[in-house]
């Protein structure tokens, strides 16, 4: 199979994949929030492109619906929240000192070779095309968690966690070629609704130690250690 | 037939240069709201050292004399292995992308060796900073290059440019890690804003211009043009590799001229982006440089890797 003989649509889908995967590499490697959701923002506009030339190959008009939803939330919504929440924190100036940032990035990378070893099997039921989707979004997932394990900021976690999202979301979309339109309203409000719930939790969080660096959650232990 | 036009488009690399410096400087100005000069100032300057007589310090040896001669004729037989308007020409054939780095090097080492020569402080902090800075662009180069090759099977970039106008348009993701590689190298090697500014003279932050301080005269104007030079080499093989649409595959006038045509539009339009990308971006400090190289090298890499994964035959 080379890239050279499929058609049109799956080579778009090949490059966005790509650089949904380096989107997650880039938020991975980020020691800036305000940069961190910037990535955020870009990997939810590559997704938005993905939707909408799904939507134009496949002819499935509600895929339109689903774009413009992805558009709004994950593009200008949740960026916009997020930015405001950096912002009115003054947690902006900060660079978080990663620890050991190489290790995960390594990590990072290995990750993705283990997705691919994992999603191998699938191969032998559908095209190899599909097992490249699926094995990016099953490592933007990952990416989402590592990215969650190594921040220490709350903000960074919600990125990380919206990233783990975006990744299911990709895969959906590649792989179904397009869910029923409930199953997309309802993973759209969902989201919604997890970003308003963290914007509740940041509100808790930074009332009682006073940041948003989740390591002094600690503080309230009620044994000293 | 096929050598003079190999030597025709080598003479258009060499003499198209400094329109491409005055290009950009002339996008730069409207940027900036200040008056543009003329687009044939670089040549006015040009004409103007050389025709200045080269003041040489009483310590120079012969190598400072030399060296600028040897740096130019290197860029130019450089230019030479780059496809510019036509493809298939002996001089690009005879030579692959090695080559053409190898000439870079060639180049460089002189250059360097030359700041080192003078015993300045400056022209041996500019040597070591460039040394510095090359070591570390060069691999990257070479990722992304090998990108293209790994496609084309072949490091021949007349070979390798045929092969991608024959499959059509073809979206390759590993071509879009390579160009932004490619374009991040590129912007470190000519010495742009991000890495060094061409126009500063202050001495804590210049590079090429702190290896040149004692040159005057013809010398100056012979690596001024040919560090024009290496701009428009870089920006061609952007240009060539990645939209090579419009390159003549003939040799016919009409191939040519559509070609020649070609090539300044999307150098034109090239200039214009680095044009917005050095207004809008400050200079790094030095020791930034090797985390922007490391990125470029990061993706020349995942562009290899995505080769492999995403497109390979399985």
């Amino acid at each position: 199979m080379n890239i050279e003989s499929q058609d049109f649509y799956t080579q778009i889908i090949l490059s966005m994949a790509a650089l949904v995967g380096l989107t997650s590499f880039l938020m991975l490697g980020q020691g800036r929030l305000l940069r961190l959701i910037f990535m955020f923002a870009v990997q939810g506009l590559l997704l938005t492109l993905t939707t909408a030339v799904a939507a134009y190959s496949l002819n499935n008009h509600h895929l339109y619906i689903s774009a413009v939803l992805t558009l709004a939330l994950k593009v200008i919504f949740i960026p916009w929240m997020l930015r405001n929440e950096v912002l009115k924190t003054n947690l902006h100036r900060d660079v978080e000192a990663l620890a050991n940032q190489t290790a995960v990035m390594l990590g990072g990378a290995s990750l993705m070779v283990f997705s691919y070893y994992v999603l191998h099997p699938i191969v032998q039921t559908t095209s190899p095309v599909m097992l490249n989707a699926l094995a990016v979004s099953l490592s933007v997932m990952l990416l989402g968690m590592l990215l969650m394990i190594s921040h220490k900021q709350a903000i960074a976690h919600v990125v990380g966690f919206m990233s783990i999202e975006n990744g299911l979301f990709f895969a959906a979309i590649v792989a179904t070629k397009g869910m029923p339109m409930v199953v997309e309203l309802g993973i759209a409000f969902d989201v919604l609704v997890a970003a308003v719930l963290f914007g509740i939790f940041f509100f808790h969080i930074r009332s009682s130690i006073d940041s948003l660096d989740v390591d002094l959650l600690n503080k309230l232990h009620e044994v000293d250690k | 037939m096929n050598w003079l036009i190999a030597i025709l488009q080598t003479t258009l690399f060499v003499a198209l240069a400094p329109l491409l410096a005055g290009w950009l400087k002339r996008c730069k100005c409207y940027l900036q709201n200040r008056k543009a000069p003329s687009l044939l100032q670089p040549y006015r300057d040009l004409l103007k050292l050389v025709n200045k007589q080269p003041v040489v310090s009483e310590q120079a040896s012969w190598l400072f004399i030399k060296a600028p001669y040897i740096i130019f004729s290197a860029t130019v037989l450089a230019a030479t292995v780059v496809p510019l308007i036509a493809v298939n020409l002996p001089t690009s054939a005879s030579a692959d992308v090695i080559v053409m780095v190898g000439f870079f090097a060639f180049a460089r080492f002189f250059l360097a060796l030359a700041g080192l020569d003078i015993g300045t402080a400056f022209g041996g902090m500019g040597s070591s900073r460039e040394m510095t800075i090359s070591s570390l662009a060069e691999p990257a180069m070479l990722m992304a290059v090998f990108t293209l090759t790994m496609t084309a099977s072949t490091t021949n970039l007349s070979f390798a440019i045929s092969h991608v106008l024959e499959q059509g348009l073809v979206l390759r993701p590993s071509f879009a890690f390579a160009l932004f590689a490619l374009i991040l190298v590129a912007i470190a090697e000519t010495g742009r804003i991000p890495v060094d500014n061409p126009t500063t003279h202050l001495e804590l932050t210049m590079i090429h211009e702190a290896m040149i301080l004692e040159y005057s005269g013809r010398h100056l104007a012979l690596i001024e043009w040919a560090s024009q030079l290496k701009l428009m080499l870089y920006g061609v093989l952007i240009a060539n590799i990645f939209l090579p649409w419009g390159i003549a595959q003939t040799f016919s006038l009409h191939d040519l001229g559509y070609g020649l045509l070609a090539i300044m539009g999307k150098l034109a339009v090239l200039a214009i982006i680095l044009a917005i990308a050095e207004t809008l971006v400050a200079k790094m400090r030095l020791f930034r440089v090797q985390e922007y190289l490391g990125f470029a090298y990061l993706l020349g890499l995942l562009g290899m890797l995505s080769h492999i994964i995403l497109e390979a035959a399985r």
